[in-house]
C-alpha cells in the first residue's frame, strides 16, 4: 500500500532535553535527505542501512542551519508503522522540534492527523489483530480531542474574528457560485466587490496569524544572544539578569568558552539567555569551536544584545562584530557608565548605530536594566498584535489551515482580473476548504444556502 | 379484483416523462424486451414545467446522456425554438448550452424515437400495484386488470404520485396540466415499505402572445449560430425565436402583499417543502422585500400555439389574484391568461433507500429515477432514467453494475448526492455541488464517457467511430504542439511574436506553452499551417486544454487523492451497531444509509473523521481474519 509522507513531533510538549519528530511513508528517506546536511561529508540517508543514526544539521532553504540532530533511519516494513520511518532528535523545548517540523513540511510531507501513525502501523499488519479495538478507540479520543481543543482554542474573542474569517469566506464563494450557478438572475461578479472581500479575509487572516504568533512568543519564549567582544561584560549581564552566579566571570578574555543559556522571564516572555563566547580571532581550538558556535546561536537568535565597552571606546572589533549582525534585531548596550573617562560620544553612537535602540548601563551598578527589559518587550512585540485581547493559541495544524488559506486567496488576487471565473473558484473554494479543515466543519452546504439567502433566485 | 395475464417484457417502465423515456429507451437498446407504460399519450415527455433544456450543470447533464447514448439531447436539437451558450466569459468549465423548446415538436420527436425502437412497446395504462415476491420484483398490475410479468420495474412517476393541484384556496387532486394523479401507485409503495415525503412545486401562467405588448420588453434573441448539444447531430438552422424581458413593479408587489390572506403558501394549505432554486412569486417578494423589481423572461412555448411562459412568476395565487399581479406589469396590461398557474404536491421516496444503480436496497429489481427521487428538472431526470435503464438491464443480463463516479461525470455527483444528502427539497444539480467541475464539462462529456457508453452496448458503431477519430486527431495535435519547440532568436517565433504583440521567449518553449498566453490562440497557429485540423470540437479541445492546464492538473491531483477513497469498498453486510468506537449518530446514518465505500461514508452528514478511521482499522480487521 502506498502511503503519502507525514509527520509529527512525537514527544510531549513541554521542555526536555530532546524532542523526537517522527516521520514516515514512502518518501520521507529522500525527502529528510534533502534538509539534511551530515556532519560528515558524503553521508546520504538514502544509503544507509536501516537502524543506523546520522549526526548533522537540519537546514533551511536559504542554507541556515535550523538545528543540529540526530538522525534515525528505519525502513520497511520492520519500522514502527511498517513504512519507511525517520526520527529526527531535536534538541528540547518545543522550538527546534517545531522548526525541523516545519522545514519537513514544506518539503510537501503533511502533518499527521491524530493517532495516525498508530493507525498505519495497524493497517500495515504492525499490530495484531487483538489491538484493533484499542487502537479504534485511540484514534477516536485523539481525534475527539483535537477537535474539540480546536474548538476550544477558537472560543472567546477569537471566535469573533475566526467566525467573521469563515463567514465572509462562505459569502464571497457564495458570489462566485452564484454567478456561475444563477447568471440571469445574480449576472456578473462584482469583482471589486470581490478583490476587497478576500483582501479584508486576508487581512483577517493575518491578524489570526499574527495573534498566534504573539501567543506563541509568550508560550515558546524567544532566543536572546548576548554578544559583544571579549571582557565586555557579557557573562557579567547574564549574571545580572539572573541575579545568580552561572557564567564564570573574570577578567581573562576569552573565559567564556562556550554558548551558556539560561532562562529569564521579562513581562511574563519566557525568555532564554545566552551568553556567547567573545567572537575574536583565536587560535585556541577549544574556543575556535566556541567562537563558532556563538556566531550560530546570534544568527538563531529573535533578539541581539550587543554590548559596548565605554572604557575601550568602538574598537575595529567591535565594528567588525556589528557588520555580521547589523541585519538582525539588535540591542546597543553600552556598558559600564559608572566609569568617569568614557569613551564613546553620543555622536559615534548616533552615527554608527543609526535606528537601533541604544541603553546606556551599568551592568556591574545593575543601572540600566529595567530600561533593557523594557526595550526588549517592545521589540519582540513589534508588528505583532497590540491588542491584548489577542490571546489566541494556534497550534500548527491550524496555523498550516490559514497559510494554505492564505496561498489560495493570495493566488486568487493574483489572477482575479485574468483567469475565468470557474478558474477562480478553484482557489477561492480551497480556501473555504483549508478553514473547514479547523473546525471539522464541511462548508459545501453552507455556500449553497448563502446563495439563496443572499441572492434572489428564482425561475 | 379480476386480472389477466398480459404477457411477460424483461423491463417494464412506469411513467413516459424525461426519466422514462431514457429508461425504456437504454433498456430496449441494450437487448432487453420493454414495455412504457404511461397514464396518457399526451403526457409523453411532456414539459410540464417551463420548456427550457440546459444551463449551468444542466448542459453537462445532457451532453453526457448523449455521450452515452441518450436521447435527450438528441431531441432538443432538432425540437428548439432558440439556442444560446450562457456564461460564455465565465470559463470554460461553466459555459453551458441553453435551448428554448417547442414543447409540441418535443413531445412528438420523442415519442416517434419510442415508437421507432424495435424493442420497445408503449401502452397507455395506470399501474396500480407492483408485485414482489420475497423482496424481489415479478410484474405490475394495472388498473385495468392486466398483469404484466418482468424481472426489473423502473418507476418514474415524475410529480403524479398522490399529485394535488393548488389555486389560491382551490385544490384538487390531479397531475401537472390537469392529467389524472397516480393515487395507487403511492399506497403500493408505502405498503412495500418505502419511506416516503412530500414536496412542492409551481409553475407560472401562461398567457396568450396576441395579447403581449412587446414593444415594451427587451428582446433577448437566440445567438444564431449553429449550436448543438448532441455530439451527432447535423448542423441547426433552426429560425430562432427571441424570448422577452420584463420586470414586475412596486404596485405589483403591493397587489401580493395586500392578498397575502388568500396565498396557499401562507395560509397553511400547502404543507410540502418547496425548491429555493425556484421559489413561488409571492415568496420573492415576501423574503426580498428590499427590491421592488424582479425580472420576468416571456418565452415562446411552441410554433404551434400562442401561449407564452413567464419564467419567474411561478405562483400558486388565486387566479384573479394572477391576472391583477399580471396586468399590472409593463407590456402584459392587456394580457389574457390561457393556464393558471398552480402548485404542486406530490410523493416522493427518500432517495437514501436507493443503490448507486438506482436499484431500491430491499426490493431486487425495482428501481427509481426521476422526480420520485426528489429531483427537479428535465436533465437530472433524463440522467436517473438512463441510468435505471442501463443498470435494470445489466441485471437481467447478469452483467456488473454502471456506476459512475462523482470525479467522473454529473451524473455521479447528482445520484451520490441524492443518497448521501440531506435531501429536504427538490434537489437541483448545480455545477457548486461538483468538486471537480473543471474536469467534468459540457465539451469533453464524449472523452470522457463514450468508451464507457460502448461497454453497456448504448454506442453504435458511428458514433464510435466519430469518437475514436476525434480522440486520435486530438492527441495527434497536442503531441505536434508540445513538440514544437523554439529557442529565443528564431526568427519564425520572433516574427510571430511580434505579429500577436506577444512577448519574445526567454528559453526553450513549445507551442503548447506558447498557447497559455492569453494573446496566443490556436486560432493564430491554425493561420499559421501548425494545427491542421479544423474540426471545431477538437480546436475547442486544443484550446481548453492548453489555457487552463494548470488548473486541471490541480483537479486531476485532486482526484488522485479522492478516488483512493471510493476504491476502499465497504460490505453491504455490515452490522455498524457491533462497531462500539463509532459514534451513535453515525451507527445509525451508516446503517440507513450503508455505504459502499469509504469516500462515501464521509459524505454522510453526522460521519467524522475519527468514524471514518475506525471503519479503515474495522475493514482491515475483517481483512486479517
Amino acid at each position: 500500500m502506498l502511503y503519502d509522507d507525514i509527520a509529527a513531533i512525537s514527544t510531549p510538549p513541554g521542555e526536555a532535553g530532546i524532542a523526537i519528530l517522527r516521520l514516515s511513508g514512502s518518501n520521507v528517506i529522500t525527502k529528510v535527505n534533502n534538509i539534511f546536511k551530515p556532519y560528515r561529508k558524503g553521508v546520504n540517508l538514502q544509503e544507509k542501512p536501516s537502524f543506523t543514526m546520522s549526526l548533522g544539521w537540519i537546514m533551511d532553504e536559504k542554507n541556515n542551519m535550523i538545528d543540529e540532530v540526530i538522525i534515525s533511519v528505519m525502513r520497511s516494513p520492520r519500522s514502527y508503522t511498517g513504512e519507511d520511518v525517520v526520527e529526527i532528535n531535536c534538541h528540547g523545548g518545543s522550538l527546534p522540534a517545531r522548526r525541523c517540523l516545519e522545514e519537513a513540511l514544506k518539503t510537501g510531507i503533511r502533518l499527521a492527523e491524530p493517532g495516525e501513525f498508530t493507525k498505519r502501523a495497524f493497517l500495515n499488519g504492525r499490530l495484531d489483530l487483538s489491538q484493533a479495538e484499542a487502537v479504534m478507540e485511540l484514534i477516536t479520543s485523539k481525534t475527539n480531542k483535537g477537535l474539540s481543543l480546536a474548538v476550544k482554542q477558537l472560543s472567546g474573542k477569537n471566535s469573533i474574528i475566526f467566525n467573521q474569517l469563515e463567514d465572509d469566506l462562505i459569502t464571497v464563494n457564495a458570489m462566485v457560485e452564484a454567478s456561475l450557478d444563477f447568471p440571469d438572475d445574480v449576472g456578473d461578479l462584482d469583482v471589486e466587490e470581490a478583490r476587497n472581500l478576500i483582501n479584508e479575509i486576508l487581512l483577517k487572516i493575518d491578524q489570526l496569524l499574527i495573534a498566534g504568533e504573539r501567543a506563541d512568543i509568550y508560550r515558546q519564549g524567544i532566543n536572546v544572544a548576548i554578544c559583544g567582544k571579549p571582557n565586555v561584560g557579557k557573562s557579567s549581564l547574564l549574571n545580572a539578569l539572573l541575579r545568580k552566579d552561572k557564567a564564570i566571570v573574570t577578567d581573562i578574555p576569552g573565559t567564556t568558552r562556550d554558548v551558556i543559556e539560561d532562562y529569564i522571564n521579562v513581562r511574563g516572555i519566557p525568555v532564554k539567555l545566552m551568553d556567547t563566547a567573545g567572537i575574536r580571532v583565536t587560535e585556541d581550538l577549544v574556543e575556535k569551536i566556541g567562537v563558532e558556535k556563538s556566531r550560530q546561536v546570534i544568527k538563531d537568535a529573535e533578539l541581539v544584545i550587543f554590548i559596548l565597552d565605554i572604557e575601550t571606546g568602538i574598537t575595529a572589533e567591535d565594528i567588525n562584530i556589528f557588520s555580521s549582525i547589523e541585519n538582525l534585531n539588535i540591542i546597543i548596550l553600552v556598558n559600564k557608565e559608572d566609569i568617569e573617562e568614557k569613551r564613546i560620544s553620543e555622536e559615534e553612537l548616533e552615527n554608527i548605530f543609526a535606528g537601533f535602540p541604544i541603553i546606556r548601563a551599568s551592568v556591574k551598578e545593575e543601572v540600566g536594566l529595567e530600561e533593557l527589559e523594557n526595550t526588549m518587550e517592545n521589540l519582540v512585540l513589534t508588528g505583532k498584535a497590540k491588542n491584548h485581547d489577542m490571546e489566541l493559541m494556534i497550534n500548527l495544524r491550524q496555523k498550516n489551515a490559514l497559510l494554505k488559506a492564505k496561498g489560495f486567496l493570495e493566488d486568487t488576487i493574483a489572477v482575479i482580473d485574468a483567469a475565468p471565473l470557474d478558474c477562480l473558484g478553484v482557489d477561492i473554494w480551497g480556501a473555504l476548504e483549508a478553514i473547514g479543515e479547523i473546525t471539522g466543519k464541511a462548508l459545501k452546504e453552507d455556500v449553497i444556502e448563502r446563495i439563496f439567502r443572499d441572492f434572489c433566485i428564482g425561475k | 379484483m379480476s386480472t389477466y395475464n398480459a404477457g411477460y417484457y424483461d423491463v417494464v417502465v412506469v411513467g413516459a416523462g424525461h426519466a422514462g423515456c431514457e429508461a425504456a429507451l437504454a433498456a430496449a437498446r441494450m437487448g432487453s424486451s420493454t414495455l412504457l407504460i404511461t397514464l396518457s399519450m399526451e403526457g409523453v415527455a411532456l414539459m410540464a414545467c417551463n420548456p427550457s433544456i440546459g444551463g449551468p450543470a444542466k448542459a453537462q447533464l445532457v451532453r453526457e446522456i448523449d455521450a452515452l447514448g441518450g436521447e435527450i439531447g438528441k431531441v432538443i436539437d432538432k425540437a428548439n425554438l432558440q439556442i444560446r451558450t450562457i456564461n460564455t466569459g465565465k470559463g470554460p468549465a461553466v459555459q453551458a448550452l441553453r435551448a428554448q423548446a417547442d414543447k409540441y415538436e418535443y413531445q412528438q420527436t420523442m415519442l416517434k424515437t419510442l415508437l421507432d425502437e424495435k424493442n420497445l412497446h408503449l401502452l397507455m395504462a395506470e399501474v396500480e400495484e407492483i408485485i414482489v415476491d420475497n423482496y424481489k420484483v415479478r410484474g405490475v398490475i394495472t388498473k385495468t386488470g392486466a398483469k404484466f410479468d418482468c424481472k426489473a420495474v423502473v418507476i418514474t412517476s415524475g410529480t403524479y404520485l398522490k399529485g394535488r393541484i393548488i389555486v389560491g384556496d382551490i385544490a384538487f387532486d390531479g397531475g401537472p396540466g390537469n392529467q389524472f394523479p397516480a393515487v395507487k401507485l403511492s399506497d403500493c409503495l408505502q405498503e412495500l415499505g418505502f419511506a416516503m415525503g412530500r414536496f412542492k412545486t409551481g409553475t407560472p401562467p401562461r398567457i396568450d402572445k396576441k395579447s403581449v405588448d412587446f414593444s415594451k420588453m427587451i428582446e433577448q434573441p437566440g445567438d444564431n449560430m449553429d449550436l448543438r448539444f448532441s455530439y451527432m447531430s447535423g448542423p441547426n438552422n433552426r429560425p430562432q425565436l427571441s424570448c422577452w424581458l420584463t420586470h414586475s413593479n412596486p404596485k405589483t408587489h403591493a397587489i401580493v402583499m395586500d392578498n397575502l390572506d388568500r396565498a396557499p403558501m401562507y395560509t397553511g394549505t400547502i404543507k410540502g417543502k418547496g425548491p429555493r432554486y425556484c421559489p413561488a412569486f409571492e415568496d420573492k417578494v415576501v423574503r426580498f422585500s428590499d427590491k421592488d423589481s424582479h425580472q420576468l423572461f416571456v418565452e415562446p412555448e411552441s410554433r404551434f400555439t400562442d401561449e407564452m411562459y413567464i419564467q419567474g412568476m411561478n405562483t400558486s395565487l388565486p387566479e384573479d389574484v394572477q391576472i391583477r399581479v399580471l396586468h399590472s406589469i409593463r407590456g402584459l396590461e392587456n394580457v389574457r391568461i390561457m393556464r393558471t398557474g398552480y402548485a404542486i404536491e406530490y410523493d416522493y421516496i427518500y432517495p437514501s433507500q436507493l443503490k448507486l444503480t438506482l436499484e431500491t436496497k430491499n426490493i431486487a429489481g425495482l428501481f427509481t429515477a426521476g422526480q420520485i427521487n426528489g429531483t427537479s428538472g428535465y436533465e437530472e431526470a433524463a440522467a436517473q432514467g438512463l441510468v435505471a435503464g442501463i443498470n435494470a438491464a445489466l441485471k437481467i443480463q447478469e452483467k456488473e453494475a454502471f456506476i459512475l463516479k462523482r470525479s467522473e461525470a454529473f451524473i455521479g455527483v447528482l445520484i451520490d448526492d441524492l443518497l448521501t444528502g440531506e435531501i429536504d427539497e427538490p434537489y437541483r444539480l448545480l455545477t457548486s455541488r461538483a468538486e471537480y467541475r473543471l474536469l467534468l464539462r459540457q465539451d469533453n462529456a464524449d472523452l470522457r464517457l463514450t468508451e464507457l457508453g460502448r461497454q453497456i452496448g448504448l454506442v453504435d458503431d458511428y458514433r464510435w467511430q466519430v469518437y475514436q477519430d476525434k480522440k486520435e486527431i486530438l492527441s495527434r495535435e497536442i503531441k505536434n504542439l508540445k513538440n514544437i519547440t523554439y529557442t529565443p532568436g528564431q526568427e519564425f517565433i520572433t516574427d510571430f511574436l511580434n505579429r500577436r504583440n506577444s512577448a519574445p521567449i526567454k528559453d526553450r518553449t513549445s507551442l503548447w506553452t506558447l498557447l497559455r498566453r492569453p494573446e496566443i490562440t490556436v486560432s493564430h497557429l491554425v493561420e499559421e499551417g501548425i494545427i491542421t485540423t479544423e474540426n471545431p470540437s477538437i480546436l475547442e479541445q486544443l484550446n481548453i486544454q492548453s489555457k487552463y492546464e494548470g488548473y486541471i492538473k490541480k483537479q486531476e491531483e485532486q482526484v488522485k487523492r479522492f478516488e483512493k477513497m471510493e476504491n476502499k469498498k465497504l460490505p453491504q453486510d455490515i452490522n455498524y451497531d457491533e462497531i462500539q468506537s463509532l459514534s451513535n449518530e453515525s451507527k445509525q446514518k451508516l446503517n440507513q444509509v450503508r455505504p459502499t465505500s469509504i469516500g462515501q461514508a464521509s459524505r454522510l452528514f453526522g460521519v467524522n473523521p475519527a468514524d471514518i478511521n475506525v471503519l479503515l482499522i474495522y475493514l482491515e480487521k475483517e481483512k486479517r481474519k
